[in-house]
């Protein structure tokens, strides 16, 4: 069946249906890893986007629930130049034709991504819509598209209930807006009890369990969008107790600390980012997927923080020190692999700043 | 880290002569290096001994030694010229090698001169197959449970306690030579015994086989500071147990998911890190198809053919910016110079899929196993961009230039289901198309894994393409299936005949339905950043296909073709012309495109030609590059037989040839035509003539006597040629040429004995310019790019060097020669004879402009848009001979490859070239023989074992050896002669005697040289190819004509290796 994507600019790509035949109108972004696709369509970092993969040859190896980023999927669609019409991979338990119809994830096949993805490189992100109607009316689905926006983003992906992830290490309690199971992992791995809050719970519930540090997580959207969330944070800025931001939480931290932040042209998404620490001096290749980005211009004049990384390619803010405390935030995913060249110290050093594991 | 400021003249050791394993990836690497070492100011000392290669250009480097590669030549070189640098990594293992030996005996040190790039504990720490191992162990690196056996019982007995098979490795050398798998201990023993004396150290890894799992490679780069990054990661097509550089290799990994990437990544970037590698380095690992297992099969601490092929691969230079971080930079100071506006940290992320197809020699060689192993057979490849996989595959197939397009280029539809189950288990270079017959004829695709173990996902990628041939055979073509079968990569003519239409009926359908090709980038980034470089690849599509390539307005545009794949007599030359002339009409003023599909040249790296197109050259690719590009002219006379065949092609399209035309070329090459032309001039020839049947060239070889040479038209290194002796060779040779349909007659000729001599000319159609006249060593018979060439002649008059110059003079006034001609001749006394005209570029070109100064390619290019060779400030005709005597030397790969005849004649074997250059011709010859490694004398036995019709000519040279101090074995009838002539000499036993015989002695690695020499014809000798493979495979040197063990006896009895003289290349003066 027919499928089309149409952009918020006129656009029209036709293409091959994939998955749920729903009609979806959503951000339309690009991510660039050549491998991943299951953790991008599982990570909430993507509500409210339906992500073109800019590698030609998706679901080759199949799909293998392990590697989900999260208990559901949250992408809107999924573009895609070619579906494997085969999986091999020895862990594929399903495919991913059969994947996005039990998520009911629209998608289209067939079209020149790469067309695509240089007119949001020129453009910027834009919104568009997924459809299989051929009788489409740009004069009505354009306003439509330009009007369209997604609410409540963290409050979507976020944890209704409070969870707990036993460990003999120190104790963090981590602030779900959207957050990804390899950051969780990266704790229990190293020895942490962790506590997962649902993104709207208030700084004193937190305090009053007594955290050993809280790490604000990544998650999805515009972060000047989460305003009660941001006075909770800046509760916990206030706090002498060691925090840690990834993604979105380097952002809200950035926000309630009176910085600021913007919507970047297309974003950055893929797991190719070289970021320079600036402490080390070394680059590190770094996993992203993010729209917006910090600017810690306000935040560098006042003393409040020093940037410790930066983007190498477009200097965009990558890390943030708050001078005075013990907070810490990055934008990319910190590493997950062990050694000097990974950003996966980020970790240790949280856990440093808890006490360690005694 | 910026700069490091003390590095101010750097040594860069090149690779040496073209073989198999160490081919053209490393001038392309060494150029990129001495360009970006250039670009910081820096003093560039090259050191290669191959004349071919673009590095050794005065352009490349302020001092250019094309030398021997020997650890003597390098001391010398570095006493007289100081450097303070040697950068030894982008040599490949040969330049690795030396480096390390100068390293190792404290030369380097006494001298204050320091190896950049890598150190030489990390090269130790990589290649060391012990130092390895501990390394590995210590990080917790999983490699196959193996051990480092010096002798034959202890690899006997450490087998025992893993089991076979077992995989054998000998230590520092390349392309895996004399490695294997054994099954059994007699193949064990067989292969360590080899191993062992190929090594140079004395060294073979014995290793659990692991054949059967995924082959994956990550190409690595980290800088001093410790930032490392993924260039890109590759899987083999074919599991372990096939060389890497035999397989078919696809970029990025298929079938890997993100947790295996990451796991294989971290591991590659940790092994870099704990080595301690600076600048570039490939990491090879063994996946088991079913789980996390895998094992480090192998670390090269250097650039190699898989950087080359990640570089072309992505778009990211690779040996730039390892040079770079050789010279103290840090990932994050080095621009990324395909986008211009991003770093060498960002990691390389592709939109497409590449393909690379290995070329094997197997049309050469045709008594030659077509099984690949862990010894590597290649002598070239290509590779291929689109963004599907089939469509890459397709595209590759039909770059090799092998008379395959499509997967049914190889037929074996006679054989029954139980046949080709027996055959899918031979992995040799037709697995492919065995796959694709056994799909058709409906073996499972479980069933065909379970055989191959190639990955399911490769093998349904087949099957799509079966199908989609099923669906043009069957179906009724729709503009549906055609642009399907288009996105697929199935060239027009292969639709046509699968469709029963006509190629013109497909090519107009297509435009009817909108369907063509549309062009994008190679950017490193997937589209994310702009990029500033237009290299381009075709897809494909219809009107929703963005087209990324457009014409350049208002400039004046070139389309300069490439010569495609590395073969037996189509190598590195031909890029090097290629290369030469896209400069010369840059400096021009033109804009200049490329088209090529070789990732190891010069030719197609980023920022040659202004523009550059990745494909096929066949006439459907091109003609889409031109309708896009509507070049003012094409040159075709540059880019070897390869260009040529697309003349016709090209004219059709409307393109203008530049240069000779069209019609004068296949006037060359037409028999009758140029016989015409020939006797306008009254220039003597060969009798001969030109016959389709066996039945014709018998009367015809009847008709002019025995010997006679036979052979197919246009064909490049003499493929097909043959010297027939009587009416069962003809018939053979005619079976074996006409086993591939020819569209044009094949010649027959009388042979003539006599003495060869080749000349390259420019001409600008009314005046000649020849640089240089060149002999060759063995008589006429043995095909010119195998002889031994020597510039200026030494044995012929002036009378007859005259002559050659007039009917050189004739010949391209008559053939209206504009640009470049190549003609060869035969000396009989004071008779000269032409035997061959090609009015192109030939392998000769880049030896004889750099000895003798002249750059005939940039002439030849600025005489091609209309320039006068007066005007460029050179007189006419035969030039003022140089002052030193120059030898190229043909160099071979025959211990790659299992079952080829080594014995020369017309058809060309050598894969490589090296130069000996010196004030003498005795210390030539020696440094050229030396270059190509053969290193005499060391134990000071031969064997001489010659047909009867040399046996005259054998006695003195024997008796020379003998003066030599050598001990002389040979055979009865050998023996008598020698020693009725009073030499010294052993008899020996044939094969079928009892031994002690020649092959026992051969065996016994106490043999410096074999010289046998073949009786011509079919019937063949079988105990003399018997004898020369197994000396050739036991290292021993074999010289198949007496010529050639004249000239080796010479260079023997005149020369010290402790005190060579050096030329410097770039003092050459222009003339």
């Amino acid at each position: 069946m027919k499928a089309f994507l149409i952009l918020e600019d006129g656009h029209v790509f036709t293409g091959t249906s994939i998955g749920s035949k729903r009609e979806v109108i959503s951000e339309i972004v690009f991510n660039t890893s050549m491998a991943g696709y299951l953790e991008v369509m599982s990570d909430p970092t993507y509500l409210g986007q339906a992500v073109c993969m800019t590698y030609p040859l998706i679901g080759n190896y199949g799909i293998c629930y392990e590697d989900q980023e999260s208990r559901n999927t949250w992408v809107d669609g999924v573009i895609v130049r070619e579906l494997s019409r085969i999986p091999s991979n020895f862990r594929s338990v399903d495919t991913i034709q059969h994947f996005l119809m039990k998520h009911d994830i629209p998608g289209i096949a067939g079209i020149d991504t790469r067309a695509l993805t240089r007119i949001l490189r020129e453009k910027g992100t834009m919104n568009g819509m997924i459809t299989v109607d051929e009788n489409y009316d740009l004069d009505t689905i354009i306003p439509r598209l330009k009007a369209y926006k997604k609410e409540d983003a963290v409050e979507t992906v976020s944890r209704r209930e409070k969870e707990l992830v036993k460990g003999n290490g120190p104790k963090v309690a981590l602030m779900d807006f959207g957050v990804r199971n390899s950051l969780v992992a990266a704790l229990t791995d190293r020895g942490c009890q962790v506590t997962v809050y649902p993104a709207h719970t208030s700084a004193e519930t937190i305090l009053k369990d007594a955290p050993d540090g809280i790490l604000l997580s990544n998650g999805p959207g515009d972060p000047k969008a989460n305003p009660s969330v941001i006075e909770e944070v800046k509760k916990l800025y206030e706090a002498e107790i060691p925090v840690m931001g990834v993604g979105l939480g380097h952002q809200l931290m950035a926000l309630a600390a009176g910085g600021d932040t913007y919507k970047m042209k297309c974003g950055h998404r893929g797991s190719n980012y070289p970021v320079k620490g600036l402490e080390t001096g070394m680059t590190y290749i770094s996993s992203q997927g993010h729209g917006y980005a910090v600017d810690a211009s306000v935040l560098e004049e006042k003393n409040i923080a020093k940037v410790s990384y930066t983007n190498v390619n477009d200097g965009t803010n990558e890390g943030l020190e708050y001078i005075g405390k013990k907070i810490f935030t990055v934008q990319f995913q910190p590493a997950a692999e062990e050694g000097v060249q990974y950003t996966s110290s980020l970790y240790n050093k949280f856990v440093e700043m808890m006490g360690g594991n005694k | 880290m910026p700069k490091m400021k003390d590095i101010k003249k750097v040594l860069v050791i090149g690779s040496g002569p073209i073989i198999i394993g160490q081919a053209a990836e490393f001038d392309y690497a060494g150029t990129q290096a001495c360009r970006a070492l250039k670009e910081e100011g820096i003093e560039v000392v090259l050191l290669n001994s191959n004349p071919a290669t673009i590095m050794t250009d005065k352009d490349m480097a302020d001092r250019v030694y094309i030398e021997p590669l020997t650890v003597e030549v390098v001391e010398q070189l570095i006493i007289k010229e100081k450097p303070d640098s040697v950068l030894p990594t982008l040599g490949g293992q040969a330049g690795l090698n030396l480096a390390m030996e100068l390293a190792e005996s404290g030369f380097l040190k006494e001298h204050n001169v320091r190896l950049i790039g890598t150190t030489p504990d990390t090269i130790k720490r990589a290649e060391d197959r012990q130092a390895f191992k501990d390394t590995m162990e210590k990080i917790n690196e999983p490699i196959a449970a193996s051990k480092v056996v010096t002798t034959v019982e202890d690899g006997v007995a450490f087998t025992n306690t893993i089991g076979y098979p077992v995989v054998l490795r000998p230590a520092y050398t390349l392309g895996g030579s004399g490695g294997g798998i054994a099954y059994n201990e007699p193949e064990l023993i067989e292969i360590l015994e080899n191993g062992l004396r190929l090594s140079r150290v004395g060294e073979v890894l014995v290793e659990r086989c692991i054949s059967g799992w995924k082959e994956i490679e990550y190409e690595v780069i980290r800088d001093s500071a410790g930032n490392c990054i993924t260039v890109c990661n590759m899987e083999n097509v074919d599991p372990v147990g096939v060389h890497t550089g035999d397989s078919i290799v696809v970029a990025p990994t298929q079938t890997l998911g993100a947790k295996e990437c990451n796991m294989l990544r971290t591991s590659a970037l940790n092994i870099i890190t704990e080595i301690g590698i600076t600048g570039g380095c490939n990491v090879q690992f063994a996946l088991h198809p079913e789980s996390f297992e895998y094992c480090v099969i192998e670390v090269n601490p250097r650039l190699s053919r898989s950087s080359a092929l990640a570089s072309k691969a992505t778009g990211y230079p690779i040996a730039k910016v390892a040079s770079k971080i050789a010279l103290g930079y840090t990932l994050d100071e080095i621009p990324n110079a395909v986008t211009g506006n991003t770093f060498a940290s960002f990691e390389p992320t592709i939109d497409y899929c590449v393909v690379k197809v290995p070329r094997l020699p197997f049309d050469k060689f045709i008594t030659a196993k077509r099984t690949l192993t862990t010894q590597m057979k290649a002598t070239g490849e290509v590779m291929s961009i689109c963004t599907n996989f089939e469509g890459a595959l397709m595209k590759a197939i039909r770059s090799l230039e092998q008379h395959v397009d499509c997967l049914q280029s190889y037929d074996f539809s006679h054989l029954t289901e139980e046949e080709l189950l027996e055959e899918l288990k031979v992995v040799d270079d037709r697995r492919i198309w065995k796959i694709a017959e056994a799909i058709r004829k409906g073996i499972p695709q479980e069933t065909i894994y379970d055989i191959t173990k190639i990955d399911r996902w490769f093998i349904d990628k087949i099957a799509v393409i079966v199908e989609m041939e099923n669906a043009l055979q069957t179906e009724e073509l729709t503009g549906e299936l055609l642009l399907e079968a288009k996105r697929m990569e199935f060239p027009d003519n292969v639709i046509a005949r699968m469709t029963g239409k006509t190629e013109d009926e497909i090519k107009a359908m297509r435009e009817e339905c909108g369907i063509k090709a549309a062009y994008k980038l190679v950017d490193t980034c997937a589209g994310e950043f702009q990029a500033a470089t237009p290299y381009y690849y075709s897809v494909y599509g219809d009107k929703e296909t963005e087209n990324e390539a457009i014409a350049t307005p208002d400039k004046k545009k070139v389309l300069v073709l490439g010569s495609g794949p590395i073969r037996i007599g189509q190598g590195i030359e031909f890029d090097f012309c290629s290369v030469h002339c896209t400069w010369a009409f840059a400096k021009e003023g033109y804009e200049t495109i490329i088209i090529n599909n070789n990732p190891e040249t010069v030719s197609t790296d980023f920022d040659i030609a202004d523009k550059l197109y990745f494909e096929p050259l066949t006439p459907e690719d091109v003609e889409n590059v031109v309708n896009i590009e509507k070049p003012d002219g094409a040159v075709v006379q540059f880019g070897g037989q390869t260009a040529i065949k697309l003349t016709e092609a090209l004219i059709k399209m409307g393109v203008k040839i530049l240069g000779t035309s069209a019609e004068d070329v296949d006037a060359a090459e037409d028999r009758e035509l140029f016989d015409g032309i020939l006797e306008q001039c009254q220039i003597p020839r060969p009798k001969g003539d030109t016959v389709f049947t066996a039945e014709e060239a018998k009367e015809v070889a009847n008709r002019l006597g025995y010997p006679v040479l036979v052979r197919p038209s246009y064909v490049l290194g003499g493929q097909g040629m043959r010297i027939a002796v009587s009416d069962e060779d003809v018939e053979e040779y005619i079976g074996i040429i006409n086993q591939i349909a020819q569209d044009h007659p094949i010649l027959v000729d009388k042979y003539l004995v006599g003495k060869e001599i080749e000349v390259d000319a420019v001409c600008d159609g009314e005046e000649i310019l020849i640089p240089g006249i060149m002999e060759h060593i063995e008589r006429a018979g043995v095909h010119s790019g195998d002889s031994i060439s020597v510039y200026p002649v030494q044995t012929i008059s002036e009378n007859a060097k005259a002559t050659i110059a007039e009917y050189t003079r004739r010949l391209a006034k008559a053939l209206h020669v504009v640009g470049m001609i190549n003609i060869q001749f035969i000396v009989c006394g004071e008779e000269v004879y032409v035997i061959e005209v090609n009015p192109r570029s030939s392998r000769t070109v880049p030896y004889i402009s750099k000895v003798t100064g002249i750059p005939i390619v940039p002439l030849a290019t600025k005489v091609i848009l209309g320039y006068k060779l007066k005007d460029l400030g050179y007189k006419a005709g035969l030039q003022e001979e140089a002052k030193h005597i120059a030898i190229k030397m043909p160099v071979f790969s025959f211990e790659k490859i299992r079952g080829a005849d080594i014995s020369l004649g017309p058809e060309m074997k050598s894969t490589g070239e090296c130069l000996g250059i010196a004030e003498t011709f005795n210390e030539a010859l020696y440094k050229a023989f030396i270059g190509a490694g053969i290193r005499l004398p060391k134990h000071k036995n031969m064997i001489i074992t010659v047909r009867d019709e040399d046996k005259e000519d054998i006695i003195p040279i024997a008796r020379r050896f003998e003066a030599q101090g050598y001990r002389i074995y040979a055979t009865l009838g050998t023996a008598k002669v020698l020693k009725e002539n009073g030499i010294k000499v052993i008899r020996t036993n044939k094969l079928e005697q009892p031994a002690p015989n020649l092959m026992d002695l051969i065996l016994g690695h106490k043999i410096d040289v074999v010289i046998d020499t073949p009786p011509q014809g079919v019937e063949h000798q079988k105990d003399g190819f018997l004898i020369r493979r197994n000396a050739i495979e036991t290292g021993v040197n074999v010289l198949t004509s007496l010529d050639t063990a004249e000239a080796l006896v010479t260079s023997l009895e005149n020369t010290d290796l402790n005190n060579l003289t050096l030329v410097d290349i770039a003092t050459i003066d222009k003339r």
